[in-house]
């Protein structure tokens, strides 16, 4: 930190009401410190809104614009009622993942809070954004807005053709399969409007033509009976259960398909959230409780401002014990700060113990190992590379074996000598994604017979599926069309059918347009 | 550089549309809830709105998820007793139990009902859904038939008798100024070059002669300015506003006979309220009158329809008679919508009931908009019911309904007045 330049300058005022040019004065100075840390940022657009708008904002997915479906206007009445009786936790705050970078401040708010939420929000998660590879490499800021612009109008269009319960119904199985329906490994291309309008329509209708070779009857007899051996479809199996129904489902029509497509790419952009909680909010808390204490040691902020602020902060990095009856599992916010925390520490200050378990970044620059840390990591890597035994210890983390198997369970690991590396190891497997949701990939179509389409879940651990899924077969059928069925791949080897959902659907009972 | 914009004002009401769809997704729950709300409680309820809930299982948006189930290992916080390798009961109820992350955060507070309110409007909108007043189109609400006079400023013309005085004889004054300005000036100038003459010269000086002509001659001039002028009349203006019927009346005739009992009454409000609030949806105003009757009718206030009680035989048609006289009294000048609705339980003097039909028939349904009649009784329609029943294929804007408890007001009401098709 360069020291002071003109200690103790006159404290910015801080009434508890905002104005306009007290947010500006604010964000300059808060812009002043980031830059001196060396934060890169995109642009920053700060907009204020209601509370009813925040409520909406977050009920569309934290998204400005969003298309309509009845699950936003159950979330907002959810919201609603969460933030009447107050329970909602930081200050809302909004922030969009987009270039120029998005922060919704609330009216509600005071100035202190305002003044919190552009460090926390237009400098720490807007820095991680710009920053992170996944971010870099699954988004594209600066086309997001655009294309949900471009889904609303697409699917408004839509339902003024097809008819709004229609389009209602298939939302309901796209978003049924908005969890099956990422690109893990693949990286999907960029998102682009003018892109998106200029192709929509050949690739319609490419797609179907494609889908209608698939499909074709007409081969002779005679190779036919040769190729049922041989062709198996899909030939790999597929992880993206989306993707393969709008490039396979046989009975959809194109605008059905560029549906299925809207929400697939929609649950893509928020993949990289999902998998850097932990990072990211960590990350934009350590900002704005390093932005603003420096800004305090400057003599800018008054005392009732940091009084304001230390107790927001300290609200938002709390962390309920196992046996507390708010326990709601370990709190990104609280876990993420400590980590950045220690390590700033590990680099400054090191002792021994982190020098045999960090030697690469013990003593090192601490800006330098954050700006590595915050771009190459998720939360799951970064757990596993960064989690210290100090902050093992300071959380006293232990692990719990449960096995159906066994009647009670058993404490494998502490956070002791013996247990930190297990810990850690464990912790890292609770934020993985891939072993936290269920492993479901589309087995194999009956391309020849009655179409009909499998998929195989990969059971983990034993772990079963919940009792949804028969459910969300449902609507797997009622993309695909035909029967549908979902097994389960044991680990001993061993198959079974869990569900199966029979289904006729021929193309003259299809909803015409 | 930063951008700050005012959002504050944009986009009011934003999920408004969301709000919606919800709402007609679970329109069934919605509906089933409203209904019970309305038994549940008072018809002078009905002004509030209602706390609707709907079990969480019809509202989950299913995902594939990890069920309870196989093997977890989880990390938790604030260890304070264990060491490795201790073994530990299951807690009861999962309070910090072993299962997954999935599981907890989906299901841990999923199993209540969804609970939201319903506000007074949407609540009344759930109610009557679907509902109108037979034939609404051709009511007169629909159509402009009334005007209002009311004043707009002033006009140039118009009949003698709208002439404003006062606005008329400001426009004279004021043309009359004008006009004799010129004049008034050049008099000015004469008269004091006459008396500057006069002081010098004698009275018959030729000069003197001269402009005392001129003085004259303007003089003359200025008198010949009209004093009023066809020109300067203004008149009243009034313009004739049209003025939607906003008024209904509506008379509620209830059997009091001995045979109606407290059930049957109470069946009897109910009707009457739901009936009463669904005018006040679509008129401004609605004047409510109370006719009630055993063996003779009575016009009476609400306190008394409802709550005395009187005993004896029972003749119909004297209500009828009384609300014909009222109608014909009050409400003639067809600036009134009128609906009539009647209570019994049917059982009618035997040889009055002809009579009745006729009433209606003849003196009655050709000036209401619609008239409804309910017969409260558990068994089997009396004889009042076959009388009317004749009416029905003839008259448009009657209906009857039969009824046997309060479980069947809501489609009773349904059915009486369901959406016709015109």
């Amino acid at each position: 930190m360069s020291p002071p330049k003109a200690k103790r300058r006159k404290p910015l005022p801080a009434p508890g009401e905002w104005t306009f040019e007290l947010i500006e004065a604010y964000h300059a100075e808060i812009d002043r410190v980031a830059r001196e840390f060396g934060l890169d940022t995109y642009p920053i657009q700060v907009e204020l809104i209601t509370s009813e708008q925040m409520m909406d904002a977050y009920s569309s997915v934290g998204m400005p614009v969003n298309y309509h479906h009845w699950s936003f206007g159950k979330s907002f009445l959810q919201t609603e009622k969460g933030y009447r009786r107050g329970q909602m936790g930081l200050a809302y705050e909004i922030v969009i993942n987009s270039n120029p970078c998005i922060a919704y401040l609330m009216e509600e708010n005071t100035m202190t809070m305002q003044a919190l939420v552009i460090a926390h929000a237009a400098y720490g998660h807007n820095s991680f954004f710009k920053g992170n590879y996944l971010f870099r490499q699954w988004t594209n800021p600066d086309a997001i807005i655009d294309y949900l612009i471009f889904a609303r109008n697409y699917l408004t269009e839509c339902e003024e053709r097809y008819g709004e319960e229609e389009v209602e119904l298939l939302l309901d199985s796209c978003h049924a399969l908005m969890n099956v329906g990422v690109d893990r490994y693949k990286r999907p291309a960029k998102l682009s409007l003018t892109k998106e309008l200029t192709r929509q329509r050949e690739r319609s209708e490419y797609l179907q033509s494609q889908v209608n070779d698939l499909w074709r009857t007409l081969p002779a007899q005679a190779s036919r009976t040769h190729a049922v051996e041989a062709r198996r479809f899909p030939p790999e199996p597929q992880e993206n259960l989306l993707y393969f129904i709008e490039k396979n489902a046989p009975l959809l029509e194109p605008w059905q398909r560029e549906v299925v497509r809207i929400v697939r790419k929609i649950s893509q952009y928020f993949f990289p959230q999902r998998q850097t909680q932990v990072m990211n909010e960590g990350w934009a808390t350590y900002w704005h409780y390093t932005l603003l204490n420096t800004l305090y040691d400057e003599g800018l902020l008054t005392d009732s401002f940091m009084m304001e602020f230390l107790h927001s902060h300290t609200n938002v990095v709390y962390q309920p014990g196992y046996d507390e009856p708010w326990y709601r599992g370990i709190n990104p916010y609280a876990l993420g700060f400590a980590m950045w925390q220690d390590i700033r520490r590990i680099c400054e200050a090191p002792t021994d113990e982190d020098r045999q378990w960090f030697p690469d970044i013990a003593g090192s620059d601490w800006r330098e190992t954050f700006d590595f840390a915050m771009r190459n990591f998720k939360d799951e890597s970064f757990v596993a590379q960064f989690l210290s035994p100090k902050v093992m210890r300071d959380f006293r983390l232990f692990a719990i074996l449960d096995d159906d198997k066994e009647a009670r369970l058993k404490v494998s690991a502490i956070h002791d000598e013996a247990g930190y590396r297990r810990v850690r190891e464990i912790l890292s497997d609770n934020y993985n994604l891939g072993s936290r949701e269920p492993n479901l990939q589309v087995w194999d179509v009956d391309v020849r017979g009655d179409r009909s389409l499998t998929l195989r879940h990969q059971a983990y651990l034993r772990r079963p599926l919940s009792g949804d899924s028969e459910e969300v077969l449902k609507h797997v059928a009622h993309l695909w069309g035909f029967a549908v069925r979902l097994e389960v791949a044991n680990e001993d080897g061993s198959v079974s059918c869990l569900h199966e959902c029979r289904r006729e659907r021929r193309k003259h009972d299809a909803p015409q347009a | 550089m930063v951008r700050i914009i005012d959002r504050r004002f944009d986009s009011k009401n934003k999920s408004a549309v969301n709000r919606q769809r919800f709402m007609r997704r679970f329109k069934g729950q919605i509906r089933k809830a409203v209904a019970d709300a309305i038994d549940g409680r008072s018809i002078k309820d009905l002004d509030n709105g209602e706390n609707v809930s709907i079990p969480a299982r019809d509202l989950s948006e299913p995902q594939f998820h990890h069920g309870r189930g196989g093997v977890w290992e989880t990390i938790f916080t604030g260890n304070d007793q264990f060491s490795s390798g201790d073994q530990i009961n299951r807690p009861q109820g999962g309070a910090g139990g072993g299962s997954g992350k999935g599981k907890a955060s989906k299901d841990g507070e999923g199993e209540d009902d969804f609970v939201f309110n319903l506000s007074r409007e949407e609540f009344l909108d759930v109610f009557f859904d679907d509902l109108a007043l037979p034939d609404l189109v051709k009511t007169q609400l629909a159509r402009i038939h009334e005007y209002k006079s009311q004043r707009a400023g002033f006009s140039n013309d118009g009949t003698p008798a709208n002439i404003n005085v006062v606005r008329s004889l400001r426009g004279a004054l004021g043309r009359r100024l004008a006009l004799g300005a010129p004049f008034h000036g050049k008099l000015r100038e004469l008269q004091r070059a006459l008396d500057e003459r006069l002081e010098t010269h004698p009275d018959d000086d030729p000069e003197v002669l001269r402009l005392k002509d001129e003085i004259a001659i303007l003089r003359a001039k200025l008198e010949a300015i009209p004093f009023i002028d066809t020109f300067d009349l203004r008149y009243n203006n009034r313009i004739k506003v049209p003025k939607p019927t906003t008024q209904a009346v509506m008379f509620c005739i209830m059997d009091v006979s001995g045979s109606m009992d407290e059930g049957k009454k109470a069946t009897a409000k109910r009707f009457f309220m739901l009936l009463y609030l669904f005018l006040t949806r679509t008129y401004e105003h609605i004047e409510l009158v109370f006719i009630r009757h055993h063996t003779v009718a009575k016009e009476v206030n609400e306190e008394d329809f409802f709550h005395s009680r009187e005993s004896g035989g029972t003749v119909v048609s004297s209500a009828l008679e009384l609300m014909k006289d009222i109608l014909h009294a009050r409400y003639a000048s067809g600036a009134w919508n009128i609906y009539g609705a009647q209570a019994s339980d049917g059982d009618n003097w035997e040889n009055d009931s002809p009579h009745c039909r006729e009433l209606l028939a003849e003196r009655i349904l050709p000036f209401v908009q619609y008239f409804a009649y309910i017969e409260i009784t558990p068994g089997d329609p009396q004889n009042l019911w076959r009388e009317y029943e004749k009416l029905g294929a003839a008259h448009r804007n009657f209906a009857m309904q039969h009824i046997e408890g309060l479980p069947d007001i809501y489609p009773v009401f349904r059915e009486l007045f369901k959406k016709k098709l015109v």
